[in-house]
């Protein structure tokens, strides 16, 4: 019934309109305004004058959001290859935010500088080969140059060097949760499949592959400092995607196939806290935390699922430390391998 | 025309058609276009609706509120959304917002509209074909939007519809019925597509009136066009992507699962890959985004002359640019998978090809800026909406340099960025062109005025809410946020974004507000607006040399004969500033712009 009444007074709501519209245009028709659909330059002269509001609106907006909220950007980079992207990243952003800067004003700006009057005629200019010329080159040079530095760097990332041999570490993906197999002290995996799958076995790991015994399976990531680490995912059910803000690593977890990413962590969990920047935002984060009533919050870095993969999809987490070698040690020596737990 | 045919002509404008004929089942293209953005409309309310209901949700996650429950039922019980129906929202969202707004919406009512019109075409060139091609695409509307009514939920996986999510009922209650159903709408929805195209291409390269030459064509025409050989080329290919998808949902097959464990139970597919369906969907996919964007860049070429009233800059360039683009959207599909795990190779030939992109959009934008340079800008509400989309186009695509480059891709893949990049670059710009073509061909689709005034207060809601939803999203991203979390407080490392949701939600909801502006009058204007005059924009193009009242045929004699270019605005030597493609050249006039 309150359904009805509703529907009933928004009905009679649009009808009201619709007969006020014509009331508005039969009166305007009365006082001989009989081009009211017609651009005026009185129209001319206000629209030109709301597209310099729209550029103020935007050049202000611009402005206005980034002093407002720099702070909610990720803190600096945590691993090397983050070092690299976050530079290639400062150059290509500068970049757009100048050609930004350069071309609304001059969109916007046209708009109003020339804005119609009835006494006015525009020019006539077809083309123009050698400005066409020129805003064609001058995009392929500077592409050709951003394009040969992004494809290094990306290279850098994909191909790094072989000098050190990485620590093989499996992060293993299914609906809701990560789980973590260390390679243990022959830093190799053993062999596992999802078919072995069984009761405690969950990742179905090969108990009769030698290479498994040594394997030690946790649910939190822990990397010593300044070693580089080899990722290799597994997905048992759905894509996921393992995404590692801080250390700018993100990879999909894929069923069927393994894929690998592999980096080096160069700031411990301590150190990060201690930085100004980290520091300055999980005051203001706990500021917020307060008005709520939660709990305070320190940080930590993070592995977040990253591809739609079902209703907890928002909350699959794991939390990873990054630690000296030695804590890192102590603390995988407390764990138990997979042998242990057969 | 010979004797003959107009005779046949006249008799046929003589044989009185039922209502069925004439509003149902018609083959006129001019009410098959008016279908076209009718439906469209509908589904564009339903779309915008459910993203604002997912706002509210994303700004005020700990809030009950009521109008979950009555508009979600069970899934929405006591005022808490499910986080099952919140990825259903934004899959349905983004499927109806690509494919039955900014494809068939945008793309079928002007198409339709125009093609005929502007090249002199007594129909198009099969009006049977052109009519299966809407009740193909009305069929598919209607499948999916029962599929938002089943037990299980509509589709859920993401407008992508990736596998295995997809494809096992067992990961999540939308892989159920309301996947099979998205599958059937999606696959009539191609069908209707690919009618559609298979006809304007035909009619563009056949029926062209006498003195049309391809370089004669408006940029409206060339969009369309292009649009639809990219239509045919590539929604085949996602036909197969859910073809195989529907073998492996329904008939065991195993093109895109293999070692599968799912809620419990392990599954016996082996050997598939599901990288396979994102190579076939973003084969489509990544085509797709400019089956959206070249009908709304062509709308607005032909818009900002008009109104400028000065010749499009760089006719040449333009029609250059839009094959350029076309080309090169259909080499950059792997941009799209930078971080699946493929061969770091192929990423590195997916970023060239990529940035090319921006060289050809470049002109574009350029070409743009400068036919506004010493012109007279009459600042209709159509010239503001593609003086808008040409501020979005530049906004969006900037931040493709970054998406593109998969060094940086892999740390903002999935996250807010991406949302806030092609919702500015695709979304907003074809919405705007859309716009600026209705309020534009308002006059020759209803013969009748819209209200300038409403226009307005659309338009400047709009753009500034438009910005106010989308800006944001780009520092969403750079903190690192994920696009798809049904709430952003299980991480207390993005408990300082709360207050940029609030925020985006509040200009969405007013943006949202502002759109009833925009349907009430143009159901107003449709039924009771001002009588349009013949030509009300003073415009070249031939759409503006036929009656008022449509009639089957678009013209009462002879088709005119065309003489020149669509963009000889204010011409010197010539009386007004305007000479419409009919008017032959002067003895003394050098032919310009091709």
């Amino acid at each position: 019934m309150e359904t009805f009444l509703i529907i009933i007074v928004a009905l009679l709501a649009l009808i009201a309109l619709a007969q006020a519209m014509r009331v508005f245009e039969l009166s305007g028709q009365l006082k001989g305004d009989d081009n009211s659909e017609d651009v005026t330059d009185k129209d001319n002269r206000n629209q030109g004058l709301l597209l310099l509001g729209a550029l103020i609106f935007l050049m202000g907006g611009f402005l206005w959001t980034i002093l407002e909220w720099s702070d909610v950007f990720l803190p600096k980079s945590a691993s090397e290859h983050g070092v690299e992207i976050d530079n290639l990243w400062a150059i290509s952003m500068g970049l757009i935010i100048v050609v930004f800067l350069i071309t609304q004003p001059l969109l916007f700006g046209f708009g109003y500088r020339f804005r119609g009057s009835k006494t006015r005629k525009a020019a006539y200019m077809e083309h123009n080969n050698r400005l066409e010329f020129l805003w064609t080159i001058v995009p392929a040079v500077v592409l050709a140059g951003l394009i040969i530095y992004g494809l290094t760097t990306w290279s850098d990332i994909m191909n790094p060097s072989q000098e050190e041999e990485p620590m093989v570490v499996e992060i293993y993906a299914k609906q809701f949760g990560w789980t973590v197999r260390y390679a243990g002290t022959d830093n190799t995996l053993g062999y596992a499949h999802v078919r072995m799958s069984e009761g405690v076995n969950a990742l179905g790991v090969d108990v009769n592959d030698a290479n498994s015994f040594d394997d030690i399976i946790v649910n939190e990531l822990h990397l010593p400092v300044g070693k580089p680490v080899e990722l290799k995912f597994r997905s048992q059910d759905v894509i996921h995607s393992a995404y590692l803000p801080h250390f700018r690593v993100q990879m999909n977890c894929v069923p069927g196939t393994k894929t690998q990413f592999r980096f080096t962590p160069t700031v411990t969990t301590a150190e990060m806290r201690q930085d100004p920047e980290v520091i300055e935002k999980v005051k203001g984060i706990n500021e917020l935390r307060m008005e709520k009533g939660e709990d305070p919050w320190e940080f930590d870095y993070i592995l977040l699922c990253n591809k739609i993969c079902g209703s907890a999809h928002y909350n699959m987490q794991m939390k990873v430390v990054v630690e000296t070698q030695e804590e890192y040690e102590k603390w995988l020596s407390e764990q138990k391998t997979f042998a242990d737990n057969l | 025309m010979s004797t003959h045919e107009a005779h046949a002509h006249e008799e046929h404008h003589h044989h009185e058609q039922s209502f069925i004929e004439k509003y149902v089942f018609s083959m006129d293209h001019k009410m098959i276009a008016k279908q076209f953005l009718i439906t469209g409309m509908i589904m564009g309310i339903i779309g915008v609706a459910m993203s604002l209901i997912f706002r509210l949700q994303l700004a005020w996650p700990d809030k009950e509120w009521p109008i979950f429950e009555s508009l979600l039922g069970k899934w929405g019980a006591d005022g808490v959304m499910d986080p099952n129906i919140y990825l259903a929202l934004v899959t349905i969202h983004g499927t109806i917002m690509v494919f039955f707004v900014l494809t068939a919406g945008l793309s079928g009512t002007f198409s339709n509209l125009l093609i005929p019109l502007q090249i002199g075409a007594r129909d198009m060139a099969s009006g049977f074909i052109n009519m299966l091609s809407y009740w193909f695409f009305f069929a598919s509307s209607v499948v999916m939007v029962i599929s938002l009514f089943v037990e299980s939920g509509p589709a859920a996986s993401g407008w992508t519809v990736y596998p295995p999510l997809s494809a096992l009922p067992q990961a999540m209650p939308g892989s159920g019925m309301g996947m099979t159903l998205w599958l059937v709408s999606m696959s009539l929805f191609i069908v209707s597509s690919l009618l559609g195209a298979l006809n304007y291409i035909v009619t563009v390269l056949n029926l062209r009136t006498k003195g049309m030459s391809m370089t004669r064509l408006p940029l409206t025409i060339w969009a369309f066009f292009v649009t639809a050989i990219l239509g045919v080329l590539s929604f085949p290919v996602l036909f197969s992507a859910a073809l195989l998808l529907i073998f492996d949902r329904s008939m065991g097959t195993s093109f895109y699962l293999s070692d599968i464990m799912v809620a419990g139970e392990l599954l016996t597919n082996q050997g598939g890959s599901p990288v396979l369906y994102q190579h076939l969907f973003w084969f489509l996919g990544h085509p797709e985004v400019y089956i959206i964007l070249l009908p709304a860049l062509g709308i607005t070429s032909e818009v900002i002359s008009t109104n400028a009233r000065k010749p499009i800059f760089g006719y040449r360039a333009m029609v250059g640019s839009i094959l350029a683009i076309a080309f090169l959207s259909f080499i950059v599909w792997g941009h799209h998978m930078f971080v699946t795990g493929m061969n770091p190779f192929l990423g590195s030939v997916f970023t060239f090809t990529t940035l090319l992109i921006a060289i050809p959009s470049a002109v574009k934008a350029f070409n743009y800026i400068t036919t506004l340079w010493k012109g007279n800008l009459r600042l209709t509400p159509a010239m503001l909406f593609s003086i808008g989309l040409v501020s979005t186009f530049i906004t969006g695509g900037l931040t493709g340099l970054i998406l593109g480059d998969s060094a940086l891709d892999i740390n903002v893949h999935d996250t807010y960025f991406v949302v806030a990049h092609f919702h500015i670059v695709m979304g907003l710009s074809a919405i705007f062109g859309l716009f600026a073509g209705v309020y534009h061909w308002f006059p020759k689709l209803f013969g009748r005025r819209m209200n300038k005034g409403l226009g307005y207060i659309h338009f400047w809601v709009t753009f500034v809410s438009a910005y106010g939803v989308f800006f944001p999203m780009h520092f969403l991203g750079m903190a690192g946020l994920p696009r798809r979390y049904y709430t952003n407080t299980a991480f207390p490392m993005f408990d300082d974004l709360a207050d940029i949701n609030v925020l985006i939600s509040v200009f969405a909801i007013v943006g949202g507000i502002a759109q009833v502006v925009f349907i009430f009058n143009f159901f107003y204007s449709a039924l009771r607006g001002k009588v349009s005059s013949k030509n009300p924009w003073k415009s070249n193009t031939l759409e503006w040399t036929t009656p008022v009242e449509h009639m089957h045929g678009n013209w009462p004699g002879e088709i005119p004969e065309v003489h020149r270019w669509a963009y000889d605005y204010s011409k010197p030597g010539m009386e007004d500033d305007f000479v419409p493609q009919t008017v032959p050249l002067r003895p003394d006039e050098m032919e310009t712009g091709h």
